[in-house]
């Protein structure tokens, strides 16, 4: 798995509440049986034209949305369908973490196993972050993961995350292959069961 | 200490548990279709690991699979490899699927009750959220993504931390014209679509324990909708009643022995839930969103709630971007509203009791002119059974469309969709923007009320018509 240290970028701020799985990559580009090309796809009913043509206004095909790893996000983030192509979309288009009051457990489970950082923040740093985001569109996070903290220009907030994800976060861990270490567990439990 | 149902088969499950790691879970069914899993069996070739428990394994296609006439090929390039490919890793695989040609192929969520596989006190996953429709048997049911789906396809577990446990009580009866669906769209217009997150739902109470089986599974099929990823309902006589004779229900000595297994299920007297709510059901009535998520619903009798009378700034734009896009005023009642499209089907409402509510309104009356109708049933079963008891010929009398299998206009990935800025009344579980079609708009109701949609090509009571 990609592994998650620490990062320092710009925001993308899209102060949409409950952004469902269907907006961050519609059903229709669910027919790949592979991964690639789904960056192309992130966000593309409210990115693109019908002709195909970007958005002007779109913040993710405006000069902010370039090379920015760090999404801000509305309250309910990920909710609807299980589908991990969204953090696929996400991570292929550049992002890293996404920020946001709460996450839709699916798609937070999804999102660890990608290397993408679900960072929950309260209320307060919420909108302060959006104000910021619109008064200082430059302005840049840091993201420390060892510690739990995000940095922003006049201070810092702790996060909360599983102490399993992080540690699989900092370094890197294979879920499947530490899942594969039980094998004699799950013999034993089958064993039982039968 | 007195256990909850939740809490009995959680226990039951967990192969092994670390302080700080969580529960190594073991997963007694894995369904699986085409659309979520290829990159997880790309992923087996990849570590050369075989699929630990292929007797555990079930797979179909439904997501991507046209519903027009079997003998036409899918004219859909991508459609049409998703779906070879699925043929090819069950063969590969060893896993029994339910393809093409199957009898029994349908909807994950409606072959797996209905081949009496789905089982009280089981785990079972799906890469789909719509999963928790098991729970209505009283087994814990969630949707995975693909990597978790990688891991059952491996090690049949999977690992997971403890949900909250969260009981939904639904006390008195309900009326004439308001069903299980009205249920679900009450509670999750209540508690928001985030209201459940983080537990799972266990829906208790006089109401519930009066529904059937197919009922229970409308409900628990939204709870991911009201953000529970499971939702449980403790099995009783009509659980009994479902599941005996079913082709993979336990029969004779097994089955006694089952039952007494079942019987231990249901939750304690004095266990303590998480949270709990209550509900009455004799104060519904047929529900409809008007919104862009299932939680922005109301009564059907009600009026598009006031922007200005939310507090919360995010709540009110989100509101206003909500009615933007459905084109909808607020304060407007939806009574009479224009409609184009009726959708009778998904893993919600497809079952042959839901047909059976659908025609009992559709029978001996004509689809409105310009209103386009398609039932498509959950499954090839279901589309059999139907057909004897004459339902199709009822809805074809009517002027609707009468379909092959599949999840079709619920998420439309198979051709199956709303043309922009249609507006669909629909009996399946999501009304997000674009989720039946890009610009399509989706106002979420139940079969009966479907149907009566589908009748008069406007939003109605249906209490009106019965």
């Amino acid at each position: 798995m990609a592994q998650f240290t620490a990062l320092r970028s710009r925001i993308v701020s899209l102060p949409v509440n409950d952004i469902d799985t269907d907006q961050i990559i519609p059903a229709r580009f669910l027919k790949a049986t592979d991964k690639q090309g789904m960056g192309d796809h992130l966000f593309a009913d409210w990115r693109y034209n019908p002709d195909g043509s970007p958005k002007a206004d779109f913040i993710l095909n405006r000069k902010e949305g370039q090379g920015a790893q760090i999404l801000l996000a509305g309250d309910n983030f990920g909710c609807g369908s299980s589908r991990e192509h969204a953090p696929w979309a996400l991570t292929a288009f550049g992002f890293r973490a996404v920020i946001s009051t709460s996450f839709a457990d699916i798609f937070r489970n999804n999102a660890l196993k990608n290397g993408l950082l679900p960072i929950v923040v309260d209320e307060a740093t919420h909108q302060m972050l959006f104000d910021l985001a619109a008064e200082v569109p430059d302005a840049e996070l840091s993201v420390d993961l060892a510690s739990q903290t995000l940095a922003f220009p006049h201070g810092s907030v702790t996060f909360p995350i599983d102490p399993f994800n992080k540690t699989c976060l900092l370094n890197g861990v294979d879920e499947l292959g530490y899942l594969m270490g039980f094998e004699k567990d799950i013999a034993a439990f089958e064993a039982r069961q039968a | 200490m007195p256990k909850t149902l939740f809490d009995k088969i959680w226990d039951s499950h967990v192969v092994a548990e670390g302080p700080d790691s969580p529960a190594v879970l073991y997963i007694d069914l894995h369904l699986v279709h085409e659309v979520t899993s290829p990159q997880a069996f790309d992923g087996l070739r990849r570590r050369r690991l075989k699929v630990r428990r292929a007797d555990k394994t079930l797979a179909t296609i439904d997501h991507s699979i046209p519903t027009t006439p079997l003998d036409v090929p899918i004219g859909d390039a991508l459609a049409a490899a998703q779906i070879k490919q699925m043929e090819t890793n069950a063969a590969e695989f060893g896993i029994t699927l339910h393809g093409m040609n199957s009898p029994h192929r349908g909807i994950v969520h409606v072959i797996g009750p209905e081949l009496g596989r789905t089982q009280p006190g089981m785990t079972i996953v799906c890469g789909d959220s719509h999963t928790a429709t098991h729970g209505a048997f009283g087994a814990l049911a969630f949707g995975v993504g693909t990597s978790e789906v990688e891991h059952v396809l491996a090690t049949q577990c999977l690992l997971q931390r403890k949900p909250r446990t969260f009981e939904v009580r639904v006390d008195g009866k309900l009326s004439k014209g308001v069903s299980a669906k009205d249920i679900i769209l009450a509670l999750i217009a209540k508690i928001g679509i985030g209201g459940g997150t983080g537990h799972v739902f266990e829906y208790t109470g006089e109401a519930i324990r009066g529904l059937t089986m197919e009922e229970r599974m409308t409900i628990c099929n939204m709870s991911i909708e009201g953000g529970a990823r499971a939702g449980l309902v403790a099995p009783d006589q009509v659980t009994l009643e479902y599941l005996h004779g079913r082709e993979f229900a336990p029969a004779g000595p097994a089955w006694d022995r089952a039952v007494a297994r079942w019987t231990r299920l249901p939750t304690d007297e004095g266990a303590v839930y998480d949270r709990s709510m209550t509900l009455d059901a004799s104060a519904l009535e047929p529900m409809i969103t008007y919104g862009t998520n299932p939680g922005m619903g109301m009564k059907i009798t009600d009026r598009v709630p006031m922007p200005e009378s939310l507090k919360d700034a995010s709540q009110k734009a989100a509101l206003e971007k909500a009615l933007a896009y459905m084109g909808l005023r607020p304060g407007q009642s939806l009574l009479g509203h224009k409609v184009d499209v009726v959708f009778i089907g998904s893993c919600t409402n497809s079952r042959i009791s839901d047909l059976r509510l659908a025609a009992s309104v559709l029978k001996g009356r004509r689809v409105s002119e310009g209103t386009r109708v398609l039932i498509v049933p959950g499954s090839q079963d279901v589309k059999k059974q139907a057909e004897q008891e004459g339902l199709d010929q009822v809805f074809k009398q009517a002027g609707a469309e009468w379909r092959e299998a599949g999840c079709s206009m619920c998420i439309a990935m198979n051709g199956d969709q709303l043309q922009p800025g249609q507006y669909a009344v629909s009996t399946s579980n999501r009304n997000f923007e674009g989720r039946q079609g890009k610009g399509g708009r989706t106002f979420l109701a139940s079969p009966l009320t479907a149907a009566a949609a589908a009748i008069q090509g406007r939003i109605t009571d249906v209490r009106t018509m019965l």
